[in-house]
């Protein structure tokens, strides 16, 4: 199977996008890829091996957490996509009184 | 660090913050990232803000929508370079609510102010670091 490797995780998969893998479940496909790549690890996996809480881990177009999580068999057709969060927001200050537009 | 952007795709996510008021916009910048860390913007997707709960300060992106958002850009050669947001009257910068949230390191964020409904001030930003260490860093825009 492919995993896309999203932009900010690149420069610890020597730049690759892509990676081909063969693993039957999640866990075994993150297992391999951070064994290659250790460097990895952190930026997925807290200290206590669980995966980061922003960081989303899909097989083709669903979310592992809808699935059995890191347990969900994959197979070697499948495209495995891992993307960081993206939010956020302004803080409850508006333009009219703040000092420094 | 500076991002370099087409006068349409500028021209295109600051109405969609004019258009989304009061509430905040969000969106995906895709491209390519430079050697040098300078992105050049190729094109924007609109996205959904799917904060139902509180949607004039605060932005997410569905990451379903996110994954065919990089998938679609890969099969074109492109990659996600960055994001932009509006933020209705209040000035375009960063909060630390958007701090807390980003998790795209080399990456750029981009922020509108739209006031009274109009698009005024635009700045981006670059987050560097690890995201134990992160920090946003200005950025300028070359609109080309």
């Amino acid at each position: 199977m492919k995993v896309l490797i999203p932009t900010p995780l690149r420069q610890y998969t020597g730049k690759q996008a892509s990676v081909e893998m063969a693993a039957s479940t999640v866990a075994e496909m993150l297992n391999q890829l951070t064994s290659r790549f250790p460097d990895l690890r952190k930026q997925l996996f807290t200290d206590d091996g669980k995966l980061r809480r922003f960081v989303n881990v899909y097989v083709n177009d669903e979310d592992i957490r809808y699935l059995e999580h890191e347990r969900t068999a994959i197979k070697e057709n499948d495209t495995i996509s891992i993307v960081p969060s993206v939010a956020g927001g302004m803080s409850r200050v508006r333009i009219s009184s703040c000092s420094t537009p | 660090m500076a991002l370099k952007i087409g006068k349409s795709e500028w021209e295109q996510f600051r109405r969609h913050g004019e258009e989304t008021y009061p509430h905040e916009c969000c969106g995906v910048l895709l491209g390519h990232i430079g050697e040098d860390g300078v992105k050049q913007v190729q094109a924007i997707v609109q996205c959904q803000n799917q904060r139902s709960d509180s949607l004039h300060n605060r932005y997410g992106i569905d990451p379903r929508e996110l994954v065919r958002v990089q998938r679609e850009a890969r099969a074109r050669g492109q990659d996600i370079v960055g994001f932009y947001h509006s933020h209705p009257d209040h000035p375009a910068r960063w909060s630390q609510t958007d701090l807390a949230e980003a998790h795209w390191t080399g990456c750029s964020y981009v922020i509108t102010s739209v006031v009274n409904g109009l698009a005024t001030e635009t700045n981006s930003f670059n987050l560097g670091g690890e995201d134990d260490s992160k920090y946003f860093g200005d950025e300028e825009i070359r609109v080309e």
